[in-house]
C-alpha cells in the first residue's frame, strides 16, 4: 500500500522526471530541435552574411528559427506516449494537470536549452548588437514560457492525429501569432537597447497571453485528455 | 464497500451496434467474465467501463459505501492489465513501478517494489530496462505495476496473453486473491479463464 499521498507537484515532478530521464536515454527531441535550429541558423547566416541588417528583420530572423525549432520537437511529448503505447497507462494513473503539468515543465526545460545554445551562435553568427541584454534575457524568457503555454496544449490535441508535423504547425500558428509580433518588437527593441519603458507594452502582454494559456491550457487539458 | 454497475450500456461504432443492453451490479468480492467471439465488443466494454470510451447509451457507476467516487478516486482505484497497455520500455522495471505509484499519488517503498517483482517472477530483473524484456516479462510487469495500488477495482484483458505455464499459475493466484477483496473483470476467450470469475457475461449474442 502506498506510504503517503503525493500532491500535485509531486506528481507533476514525476511525469517530467520521467520525460527528462527518456530524453536523456534516447535524445530524441533534443537532438531533432537542435539540428534543425543550428541548420537554420548556418543557412540564415551564411545567405546574409555580416551585412548589417535592422534589429527589426534580426529579431524576426531570431523568432523564425525559434519558432520553426520549436514546431519540430515540442510536440514529440505527446506524440511518443501515443506512439509508444504508454498514453494509456498514464491516463488511467496519472492526474491530467499533473500530466500538462510535467510536460510543459520538460517543454520549457527543452526549449530554454535550445534557446540557450541558438542565442550565442546568433549573435556571433550575425552580429547583432547586444543592446539591453538583461531585456533581450527578459523577452527571451517570456517568449519561451508563452510558446511552450500554447503548444503543449496543441500537442495533446495532435498526437492522435495522421498528420501530426503538419497538422501541430498548421494549429499552433494562428494562437502564437499575436506572441510572435510582440515577441520581434520587443527583441527589436531590446536589441537596440530601448528604455524599459518603451518596452514595458510588448512585455505586459507576453505576461498576459503567457497567464491566459497556461491556465486555459490547465482547465481544458482534461477534456484533451480524456478523449 | 464498493460496488461497480452498468445500467443498459450500449456501443456503437457508426452504423455498426457493437452491443446493447449490458447490465450489471458487482460488489467488492463479486467477479465478471466478459466472454464472446472476436470484434463482439470485450475490450470496448472493459475500456467503456473505465471511461475511456463513451457509451452511446446507458450508464457506468463506480461506488464506495453507496456514494459516487469522484474521477481521482476512480484513479486511484481502478488498475488495467491489458496487451494494449504499455509501459515505458526506456526505463527499468523498477523505474516504471516507482514512476506510476508516484503519479497515481502514493509512494511506493523499495521493500514494495521488490515484493511486487517476486510475486509477478521478476526478481532480479527490476534493474534491466522493460524494452529488453520478452512479452511474457512485459506482461508480468504489467501485473506487478497493476497491484500497486492494491486496487478495488481490477479490469483484465486477456489476462494470460504471451504468458508461460508458470505466469498463468502467478495470474491465476493474484486473481484468487483480488476477487475476494476487490471487483474483478476479466476479458477473455479462454474457457479456463472464465472460472476467475463468478459471474459470466456473454457478447455476440
Amino acid at each position: 500500500m502506498p506510504a503517503k499521498s503525493a500532491g500535485l507537484v509531486s506528481k507533476a515532478f514525476a511525469v517530467f522526471a520521467k520525460d527528462i530521464r527518456l530524453e536523456l536515454r534516447t535524445k530524441y527531441a533534443f537532438n531533432t530541435i537542435l539540428m534543425f535550429g543550428v541548420t537554420t541558423l548556418a543557412i540564415v547566416s551564411f545567405s546574409l552574411g555580416q551585412s548589417g541588417l535592422p534589429n527589426k528583420l534580426l529579431a524576426a530572423l531570431f523568432w523564425i528559427i525559434i519558432f520553426f525549432s520549436a514546431m519540430a520537437a515540442l510536440a514529440q511529448v505527446f506524440i511518443r506516449e501515443e506512439e509508444t503505447g504508454t498514453a494509456l497507462a498514464l491516463k488511467l494513473t496519472a492526474d491530467p494537470n499533473a500530466v500538462y503539468l510535467g510536460k510543459l515543465f520538460f517543454n520549457l526545460t527543452l526549449l530554454s536549452l535550445l534557446t540557450g545554445i541558438i542565442t550565442p551562435l546568433f549573435f556571433i553568427f550575425t552580429d547583432a548588437p547586444t543592446g539591453d541584454l538583461w531585456l533581450f534575457i527578459l523577452v527571451l524568457v517570456l517568449g519561451v514560457i508563452g510558446l511552450c503555454g500554447a503548444t503543449t496544449l496543441v500537442a495533446a490535441i495532435i498526437s492522435k492525429a495522421a498528420v501530426k508535423g503538419t497538422l501541430f504547425a498548421v494549429l499552433s500558428f494562428p494562437i502564437l501569432i499575436l506572441p510572435l509580433i510582440m515577441l520581434v518588437a520587443a527583441t527589436d527593441k531590446a536589441l537596440s537597447g530601448a528604455a524599459f519603458s518603451v518596452i514595458a507594452a510588448p512585455i505586459q502582454g507576453l505576461i498576459a497571453y503567457a497567464v491566459v494559456m497556461i491556465t486555459a491550457s490547465l482547465m481544458l487539458f482534461r477534456f484533451v485528455w480524456r478523449e | 464497500m464498493f460496488k461497480l454497475t452498468a445500467d443498459n450500456l450500449g456501443k456503437r461504432f457508426g452504423e455498426r451496434k457493437v452491443f446493447s443492453e449490458i447490465a450489471f451490479e458487482l460488489s467488492t468480492g463479486d467477479s465478471l467474465a466478459v466472454t464472446g467471439p472476436n470484434g463482439s465488443g470485450k475490450s470496448t466494454l472493459i475500456m467503456l467501463l473505465l471511461g475511456y470510451h463513451h457509451a452511446t447509451r446507458g450508464e457506468v457507476g463506480f461506488h464506495e459505501d453507496n456514494e459516487p467516487l469522484s474521477d481521482s478516486q476512480i484513479r486511484s482505484q481502478t488498475s488495467l492489465v491489458s496487451p494494449y497497455l504499455n509501459l515505458y520500455d526506456h526505463l527499468t522495471g523498477e523505474e516504471n513501478l516507482t514512476f506510476f505509484a508516484t503519479v497515481s499519488g502514493g509512494h511506493v517503498t523499495g521493500k514494495r517494489v521488490d515484493e511486487l517483482l517476486a510475486l509477478v517472477g521478476l526478481e532480479g530483473r527490476g534493474v534491466d530496462m522493460v524494452g529488453s524484456y520478452s512479452s511474457g516479462m512485459k506482461q508480468r510487469l504489467k501485473y506487478a505495476a497493476a497491484l500497486l495500488n492494491e486496487p478495488a477495482f481490477l479490469f483484465l484483458d486477456e489476462p494470460t496473453s504471451n504468458l508461460d505455464d508458470r505466469g498463468k499459475g502467478i495470474v491465476a493466484q493474484i486473481v484468487e486473491e483480488y476477487r475476494k477483496k476487490s471487483i474483478v473483470v476479466v476479458a477473455t476467450n479462454e474457457k479456463e479463464e472464465l472460472s476467475f470469475a463468478s459471474q459470466i457475461c456473454r457478447l455476440g449474442q
